[in-house]
């Protein structure tokens, strides 16, 4: 099959970028990740610069792969990363647009390629449980009722890539900010530091630039994971009683 | 940063001021459409102006109206905020964006300022025209029941002969209607109630009322230009 990329090429986070129109012929068992290889082998071989974009398992959990593909982050299927997106989702001789997630707080580090560092420091303000815990614990010695035990997992399946961000019209982190705090904090091991868990990943959002959530769901629509909205509303009231109940009266 | 303080400036905390303001609104509109809907009676305002007088002269409702003034100016304002502070987290716009949504109406969640805005806009001529002019006693008097009160029914009656009011009012409840399809339920989601036992009812509370209020407060200025 015959396609027609325009992709956004910039070479650094200072210059602007602008949009570069290529052919490439793909076949349609080939992965979107797969198209690009392509195309960057026949860049390559005519002497011009590849397409920088990431990417590493290719197998739809590591959640490096990004891109924005028709207006969609990581193309139009649902529930499917930009890796395990196939050509056979598209028609011959189509035009796909090809740009980077577009954020402040994810500047592009250069064509598709964007920072997301934001992620980890929002991370390290208090997605980890503080205990030594030494050898692993048998089973079930901890019983966590099932209902529970599948909520939790179903947060904690995100995989941090970003998307909601890119869908959001507020370039909001709120999906990806609850779904870290509701997959440690409704487990017995999360909930000792819960209160202050939420007031610090949510102050660390507010202050990596992203926009406030006005409930648009278009990260629920786009998430390549299917994390739901309702870990938003789980961390907004976990927000509201830590703000009236937790000891700390000041930021520290 | 003070606890409070920082709770408020917080984006969680900003919206829900967004969300309490709203649902304040939402029951405001209840009451102002009860009442409204006297208009349609056949009593030649009789019923109107009595309500329209006790609504301005009771001191209880009195207390109550300044506090919905304060929170239809505290709602703008923190609305236009919040959407100007949304708008600079993405500087560089995308060349081709689809919203998909799921819950919700795409086109309303997207464009809340602006009709939020279509609405302040309506709020400014509404009240220059009815309340304004009741206030600075631009109105005829007249005595119902031994009561001396001003002829707001006469007004409404002269303003929605108007073609470009009538139009007007139609087009800002639509306005009204998309703003609710979307905040209505938002406004849940923002005070963290979410969950399946109930949010299918919210949901489908928010549509009903986002559909029927607007509705209403529409057939007013329509049955005084086409039917009275």
């Amino acid at each position: 099959m015959k396609l027609n990329l325009k992709v956004w090429r910039q070479k650094g986070a200072e210059t602007g970028g602008k949009f570069e129109t290529y052919t490439v012929e793909a076949n349609e068992h080939m992965s979107f990740l797969e198209m690009l290889d392509v195309l960057n082998e026949q860049l390559i071989a005519e002497q011009k610069e590849p397409v920088s974009f990431e990417h590493d398992c290719r197998e739809g959990i590591c959640g490096t792969c990004s891109m924005v593909i028709n207006g969609h982050p990581h193309g139009p299927m649902k529930g499917t990363t930009t890796c395990q997106l196939h050509m056979r989702h598209f028609n011959d001789g189509e035009t796909i647009t090809i740009e980077p997630f577009r954020a402040n707080a994810f500047p592009v580090i250069k064509d598709l390629v964007v920072d997301r560092s934001a992620f980890d420091r929002i991370i390290q303000a208090g997605g980890y449980i503080s205990v030594n815990t030494g050898q692993a614990q048998d089973g079930n010695s901890i019983p966590i009722e099932k209902e529970l035990a599948s909520e939790a997992f179903d947060a904690a399946t995100c995989i941090g890539c970003g998307a909601c961000v890119a869908a959001c019209p507020n370039a909001s982190a709120m999906l990806f900010t609850s779904a870290k705090i509701s997959h440690l904090n409704m487990l017995p091991q999360g909930e000792v530091e819960a209160a202050q868990r939420v007031l610090n990943m949510v102050d660390q959002m507010d202050a990596e630039g992203f926009g406030a959530c006005s409930n648009v769901t278009a990260c629920e629509a786009e998430c390549p994971k299917d994390i739901s909205v309702k870990n938003i509303a789980r961390v907004n009231r976990e927000y509201f009683a830590a703000t009236l109940a937790s000891e700390r009266v000041s930021k520290k | 940063m003070n606890w409070f303080t920082r709770f408020l400036t917080s984006s969680i905390g900003k919206k829900l001021i967004m969300s309490l303001t709203g649902l304040f609104l939402c029951l405001f509109l209840i009451v102002h459409l009860a009442g409204n809907l006297q208009l349609l009676l056949d009593d030649g305002g009789n019923a109107f102006n009595l309500y329209a007088y006790t609504m301005t002269h009771n001191p209880l409702i009195k207390a109550v109206s300044y506090g919905t003034y304060f929170f239809i100016i505290l709602h703008a304002i923190q609305g236009i905020v919040l959407a100007l502070q949304n708008r600079k987290a993405r500087n560089s716009k995308y060349a081709v964006k689809v919203t998909r949504t799921t819950g919700t109406s795409s086109f309303a969640a997207r464009q809340m300022a602006l009709l939020g805005s279509l609405i302040l806009i309506f709020l400014g001529i509404h009240m220059g025209d009815f309340w304004w002019k009741m206030k600075s006693n631009q109105t005829n008097t007249l005595t119902i029941e031994g009561i001396e009160v001003q002829d707001l029914y006469e007004k409404v009656a002269a303003s929605f002969s108007v073609e470009w009011i009538v139009a007007f009012y139609v087009v800002a409840m639509i306005g009204l209607c998309f703003h609710l399809l979307h905040g209505f339920q938002s406004a849940f989601q923002t005070l963290g109630l979410n969950h399946k036992k109930y949010t299918p009812f919210i949901q489908l509370l928010g549509k009903g009322f986002a559909i029927l209020v607007p509705t209403l407060f529409a057939l007013i200025p329509l049955y005084f230009y086409f039917v009275k």
